[in-house]
């Protein structure tokens, strides 16, 4: 057997002074090979990060680390710096989750992607260039040779993060560590980064360990997969077993809360609690208080289970790793709100436009405007779940703000209830907003911190002078207990709770007013996995309690088909498609829908070489001066002469109930079903 | 409010952890409680002992006396009495005009800020000293007139501070979040925003005393402050100046006391700005060389 790139033992890592030291990592053991991926999935909090910083001695001065770190036949732990510097830019590459502070803006990207070369001296200064040029072709970026001599502002998000894997493969090093490469990025991006860089590792031959939370960038790229919880792995296989075969509860449950895109309506079964904070673990095993088997159990309560093999190349850190249950009881299914296609609509916004002044100049006169939304058209029956989905700069958070009146609306109308409420005076427009709450995206950022929560919930009362007539302390009570909130935490402030308890507590200012529709914004995209199916369970809850209507923003397609009665796409400020749940997810028939749809990563290792992608070529264009005709034509597979020269309008595909704005709408050519079949039409 | 009251302990307990901050503080709290309760200890400052004239400390005397007589230890406390109370009006003029100021310049911006910070600048451009002796001249010679012109320099301090603030809290979710729900703009500046900028504003407040405090004995040095026989220190270093040869302690243990309460202010602010914002360099105020140029 060949001998691993890098081999891990016994790694310890405490954090904190004298006294109250805090474990990060407790005892990790790993190898990975050469022209192998390995994937570390973990929770906020699990170890993950400080793991792969530590194999390569960047911790700061205040980490106390124990074990030994064998990479490349060095010893990290006792190498003095020289020797690490050297072995870091000889034998590793980084590339990190945000390209945007990756790049250092004031050099060239050129220069920055050769520099380590340079300064090893494995390359002259005359010959950078040409080396930077060769680089950025590798990782497919057009015109390499302009490309090198630009400054890092004038690359989009994807180009970034393509020039940051051309710099870590420079060298060819040996070990390649990737920390979340692809969370900041758009979908269609993502999928164009993570082919670049298997293609890169393959030709390499270079091992990688690719850091995610995302299983489904570990179904599709990854070899083997280890799952850190609490400071340790529980758990680790081959990228096919885990999947099908999870030995770990943890795992296991951690599968089973996730919704996914290729499949149906199962209620998700979320994973109770909340993760562990390192430095306040439970004794015994750290997943026990919620774990389905041990919770409880005497043995898992007293000790924490050491990894060991349970099977050809598997490990689970479990106490009853040989004796799971087969699987456990079948989640419920989720239950769909009842048609309500004969009430009114509650919302109907057509047209609606929002564009803002671009000035320039010291005149600050105005010279173009960025058509944010251009002209969005929808619906939202009661009680019914209505999706925006769309990439970042899209257009579907300005349209969600306004609708909400937080953004001037340029044109285009907006009716609640059949009341216009577009432009009303201050007074009028507060009534309204009554019937129509919004849900932020950050919940740390959403609520006042100088603020009880007690306080935070009653806050729309008070401001409507509502308090007293609605009940006062125990109407907000009674809000905390449909959050599924202790009323023991009435008193306390925003800073001691965690993400998902903060999101809930949001959930219960929205509902304070008892409003019929909420806009909820990307609610579940800041928090950990395991926490996201607690709330997206709460908001179903509530929906069917309360006859609730949302217009539900989001950029995950996976979250999206699991609450949605409707979806809407978005492409540059415009709903390309429209259409119920199951026609938009069965039968997309717009190339952007069919290749968003086709990009999103599915948790599932089976479907990742019979699947194929069709990778978008370009991003979003800047929405301050979109494409002529058809907004998408320059990235689209489709695209013919017509489409850049006559925008296509919104109508129905022919008798189907969706509605598109497409000269060339069409299923994918003999394919129903971009998940029930194979093969898919390559994109041309 | 008990979680008010806790935080409060909290950070005087982190001050008093602090050797430098620790005396500051005993310092203030020791020449305030003088300040107020001069009036019950057995000191006269306006008492006239002619015979008894520019005599050194001693044990009946303990700073010594002055030119006329007088006790100058009683005109050092009974002093602090006008240095704090011009210093302390001042800064809450300043901090009752900059601070509404900053704050609707910030929320709304567009031609509200435009015309209320050219006001601040105007303020800002003239120095402070000059500004302050106009508007002696106009309102004539008080201790309210030096309180009001102190105070009118403070202001653009408190203005900008505030306005920087509201300007990172203003596109905050948690103040959409109230706009979301219908609360009207003013509710959201002094319910939402104010709240959040307490720690800026309460570390500026502390340092503009300092300030205040120097701003006040230079006028009174220049001859333009406080009018006598109202003990103050400025108006004792400048007397004491002429008498300098003779007596150097008229003039020497004034100005001690008085570098001591500007440092003592400074030191606080500073530790202050350390742990209510956990940054150094944060504060934006005058340097005292530029109020007494």
């Amino acid at each position: 057997m060949v001998d691993p790139v890098l081999s891990v033992r016994g790694l310890k890592v405490d954090f904190g002074g004298e006294g109250r030291s805090v474990p990060v990592v407790r005892g990790v053991d790993f190898d990975v090979y050469p022209n192998e991926v390995l994937c570390i999935v973990g929770e906020s909090g699990s170890g993950k990060s400080v793991t792969s910083l530590a194999v390569t001695g960047l911790l700061s001065e205040t980490a106390r680390v124990h074990g030994s770190i064998r990479l490349c036949g060095i010893d990290v732990t006792t190498a003095d710096p020289e020797t690490l510097r050297q072995m870091r830019g000889r034998d590793v590459g980084f590339i990190f989750q945000d390209p945007t502070t990756t790049l250092n803006p004031v050099l060239t990207v050129g220069r920055q992607i050769t520099e380590g070369e340079v300064a090893h001296g494995r390359l002259k200064k005359s010959g950078a260039h040409a080396r930077a040029a060769e680089l950025l072709r590798e990782v497919d970026i057009a015109d390499p040779e302009g490309r090198a001599g630009q400054y890092p502002h004038q690359f989009s998000g994807g180009m970034r993060q393509r020039a940051v894997i051309a710099m870590a493969m420079a060298g060819q090093p040996k070990l390649i560590i990737a920390d979340e490469p692809t969370t900041a990025l758009d979908v269609t991006v993502q999928a164009q980064v993570l082919a670049v860089l298997a293609r890169r590792q393959a030709e390499m031959g270079s091992a990688v360990i690719l850091i995610t939370h995302d299983l489904g960038v570990v179904a599709e790229v990854a070899n083997r997969v280890a799952v850190m919880y609490g400071g340790r792995i529980v758990e680790t296989a081959p990228v096919a077993e885990i999947f099908a075969n999870p030995r770990h509860p943890y795992t296991r449950a951690l599968l089973r809360s996730i919704p996914r895109i290729d499949t149906s309506d199962s209620r998700l079964d979320p994973i109770p609690g909340q993760p562990p904070i390192p430095g306040a673990l439970p004794k015994g095993c750290a997943f026990q208080p919620r774990c389905a088997v041990g919770r409880d159990q005497p043995l898992c309560k007293a000790e924490d289970p050491a990894l060991v093999a349970v099977g050809d190349q598997r490990q689970s850190a479990c106490h009853f790793a040989g004796a799971l249950p087969a699987e456990a009881i079948a989640a419920e299914p989720r239950i769909l709100a009842a048609s309500a296609a004969k009430h009114e609509p509650l919302l109907v916004v057509d047209g609606l436009r929002v564009h803002f002044p671009v000035k320039t100049g010291v005149l600050r006169r105005t010279t173009g405007w960025v058509k944010a939304v251009d002209g969005v058209s929808l619906s939202v029956n009661p009680g019914e779940t209505v999706s925006l989905v769309g990439e970042s700069g899209c257009g579907k958070t300005t349209t969600g703000r306004a609708i909400m009146g937080l953004v001037r609306a340029t044109g285009g109308s907006i009716h609640f209830g059949g009341q216009s409420i577009r432009d009303l005076d201050h007074g009028t427009m507060r009534k309204a907003r009554r019937q129509m709450q919004y849900v932020f995206q950050d919940p740390y950022a959403s609520l006042n911190p100088v603020l009880s929560v007690e306080d935070i919930v009653a806050e729309p009362l008070r401001i409507h002078g509502l308090y007293d007539e609605m009940g006062g302390a125990r109407r907000i009570a009674e809000l905390f207990d449909m959050v599924g909130l202790s009323r023991t935490m009435l008193g306390r402030y925003p800073s001691e709770f965690s993400g998902g308890q903060k999101q809930r507590i949001g959930i219960a200012r929205a509902l304070a007013l008892q409003p019929k529709l909420l806009i909820l914004d990307e609610p579940v995209a800041a928090l950990d996995v395991s926490i996201q199916a607690q709330v997206i369970n709460l908001l179903q809850d509530l929906q069917r309690e309360l006859g609730l209507a949302y217009l539900f923003i989001a950029h995950n397609l996976s979250v999206v088909r699991h609450v949605s009665d409707r979806v809407a796409v978005m492409y540059l400020g415009r709903i390309v498609e429209e259409s119920s749940r199951d026609g938009l997810y069965e039968l997309p028939v717009h190339p952007y829908t069919q290749s968003l749809l086709s990009a999103a990563p599915v948790p599932d290792p089976a479907v990742r070489d019979t699947r194929r992608r069709i990778v978008l070529e370009g991003e979003i264009p800047n929405p301050a001066s979109p494409p002529s005709g058809c907004t998408f034509h320059p990235r689209c597979f489709r695209a013919t002469e017509i489409c850049s020269a006559n925008a296509p309008s919104f109508d129905r595909y022919l008798d189907f109930a969706t509605r598109t704005a497409c000269h060339h709408a069409g299923p994918l050519e003999g394919r129903r079903n971009v998940f029930a079949s194979g093969a898919m039409e390559i994109a041309s | 409010m008990r979680k008010l009251g806790s935080k409060t302990l909290s950070i005087l307990g982190r001050l008093l952890a602090s050797k430098g901050s620790a005396l500051a503080l005993i310092f203030l709290v020791s020449i305030t409680l003088a300040a107020i309760f001069a009036d019950f200890l057995p000191l006269n400052p306006v008492a006239q002992k002619l015979a008894n004239a520019l005599k050194g400390p001693s044990a009946t005397n303990w700073f010594g006396t002055d030119e006329l007589g007088r006790d100058i230890l009683a005109r050092v406390i009974f002093g602090a009495r006008t240095s704090l109370v011009t210093a302390g009006g001042a800064v809450a003029i300043a901090a009752l005009v900059g601070v509404p100021i900053g704050l609707v310049a910030g929320f709304f911006g567009g031609w509200r800020d435009a015309a209320l910070m050219r006001f601040v600048d105007v303020l800002l451009a003239l120095p402070a000293i000059l500004f302050a002796m106009a508007m002696i001249a106009v309102l004539g010679r008080s201790q309210a007139a030096a309180l009001i012109a102190v105070g009118l320099t403070g202001i653009p301090s408190f203005a900008r501070i505030t306005r920087a603030q509201v300007l990172t809290l203003r596109k905050r979710d948690f103040v959409t979040a109230v706009e979301a729900f219908g609360g009207t703009a003013t509710y959201n500046m002094f319910r939402t925003i104010l709240p959040n900028s307490w720690s800026p504003i309460f570390v500026q407040v502390v340092v503009l005393c300092s300030v205040a405090i120097l701003l006040e004995a230079a006028l009174s040095f220049l001859g333009v402050g406080v009018p006598p026989p109202t003990p103050s220190w400025g108006e004792m270093l400048r007397t004491g100046k002429s008498y300098l040869h003779e007596a150097p302690y008229y003039a020497v243990l004034p100005g001690i006391v008085l570098t001591l309460t500007i440092l003592s202010f400074d030191v606080l602010g500073r530790a202050l700005a350390d742990l209510l914002e956990g940054r150094r360099d944060a504060v934006i105020a005058p340097k005292a060389e530029e109020v007494t140029s």
